[in-house]
């Protein structure tokens, strides 16, 4: 039990998906410009880690131990065809959700995040249980960190920055900050 | 050549003046250039922070999405006639995670070392937005040639970043460059650097001092056109 909070504690700060790891980015510098969208993209991210984490595991244990070559291929096919699935069922079956998550449920799909979390869970041998668990941890992480820089970002709308880091430069300078602030966390160890 | 019928997305970039160079060599230095996948464009960010940090990484992690970029361009701009309109993203991706696994187990083959050091981040490179974006908004409308110089050109621009940024954080973060010592025994490592935040500072600076030389070769071009006035 207790190597299973290890494992969620550590893959949503010590080893934050997107501060320290560097998955996700894109969303992460894209939708981060308010608060509001910033943490529903969070949760539907969660939403498909957590499918992914099944997927994958479904993969591992019955199909990829006789091709691993196929991995990747079989590891994005998969994962893009169920969040189809899984769009088409949340659509039908509960609008509003539907509704509030827009047009990020299909964006999810090329996420490196998504497929990131199967690989990892591959690579570190998971089982279902922390599979499940690594996915809620990392979605939390990634909620998290998205929330922050949203939060910043908002608030820098009214700064008076120098024409030189309007754009993309002091956005990143601010998530160097972030990822220092994360990486306080390091000395809980890493769970490796 | 369909490339003559197909539309060209690269034409109207040209400068008005300028000679107008071969459309093929002018799709590959579009791609080095002005739209630099990282500098400018700012598309494929994961892989362009996390293996920058020691220089042999940073151009390996290059050269194998140039390989998925030429041949998923080529293969994209081939098939594109014949792949139907609803499953066209499904099948891009299917093209390029097949050159994924391809520049995977080559990397494994010929560079074990680099090939565990990148880990991950070489199946990866499916969920790099630059390579959808190439297939969706380029190879999917031209003719191969034409597809495979602008997968070459981006590919060679994205290594071009990597590089640039993974020497800045190797030569701070540990004084040395591929692995060789440059600065001695009396350099103190900027540890900093070769961790995840440095990858973003590193980048960042990288981006306001671009930002700094444009504003200033603006202000310059301005004041010579006032001068001529």
């Amino acid at each position: 039990m207790s190597n299973l909070s290890w494992i969620f504690i550590s893959t949503m700060l010590v080893n934050n998906f997107t501060l320290v790891m560097f998955l996700g980015l894109c969303s992460f510098f894209g939708v981060t410009g308010k608060i509001e969208t910033a943490w529903r993209l969070g949760l539907a991210n969660t939403f498909v880690l957590l499918i992914t984490a099944l997927s994958a595991w479904g993969l591992n244990t019955y199909v990829l131990g006789r091709a691993p070559y196929l991995r990747t291929i079989a590891f994005i096919v998969v994962i893009a065809s169920t969040v189809q699935i899984v769009e088409m069922a949340v659509k039908k079956y509960l609008p509003v959700l539907f509704r509030q998550l827009g047009i990020y449920l299909p964006l999810i799909t090329t996420n490196c995040a998504i497929l990131g979390l199967a690989l990892f869970q591959t690579a570190r041998n998971y089982n279902l249980a922390e599979g499940i668990v690594f996915a809620f941890g990392a979605g939390f992480g990634l909620t998290i960190a998205l929330s922050l820089m949203a939060s910043i970002r908002e608030r820098m709308e009214l700064a008076d920055v120098p024409s030189v880091a309007k754009r993309m430069g002091l956005v990143l300078v601010i998530a160097s900050c972030l990822s220092m602030a994360f990486m306080g966390f390091a000395g809980m160890g890493s769970a490796q | 050549m369909s490339a003559i019928n197909a539309p060209e997305p690269g034409a109207a970039d040209f400068v008005p003046g300028a000679p107008p160079p071969a459309t093929v060599y002018a799709d590959m230095w579009r791609g080095i250039t002005r739209e630099n996948p990282v500098l400018v464009q700012f598309l494929g960010m994961c892989p362009t922070m996390a293996v920058t940090n020691l220089l042999a990484n940073g151009v390996a992690m290059g050269l194998a999405t140039t390989f998925v970029l030429v041949g998923s361009g080529l293969f994209v701009s081939i098939f594109r006639k014949y792949i139907a309109h609803e499953v066209r993203i499904t099948s891009y991706i299917l093209i390029i995670a097949t050159f994924v696994t391809l520049a995977d187990l080559i990397l494994a083959a010929t560079f074990p070392d680099i090939s565990k050091a990148l880990g991950p981040f070489i199946p990866l490179i499916v969920a790099n937005c630059l390579l959808l974006g190439r297939a969706e908004s380029f190879a999917a409308k031209t003719g191969p040639a034409r597809a495979v110089a602008d997968g070459l050109g981006m590919g060679l621009g994205f290594t071009f970043s990597l590089s640039m940024l993974s020497a800045l954080r190797e030569i701070l973060g540990r004084g040395s460059l591929f692995g060789h010592d440059i600065f001695g025994p009396h350099f103190e490592p900027w540890v900093f650097m070769m961790m995840p935040p440095g990858g973003f500072l590193a980048l960042g600076i990288a981006l306001l001092t671009l930002a700094f030389i444009q504003g200033r070769l603006k202000a310059r071009r301005a004041r010579l056109a006032a001068g001529a006035a």
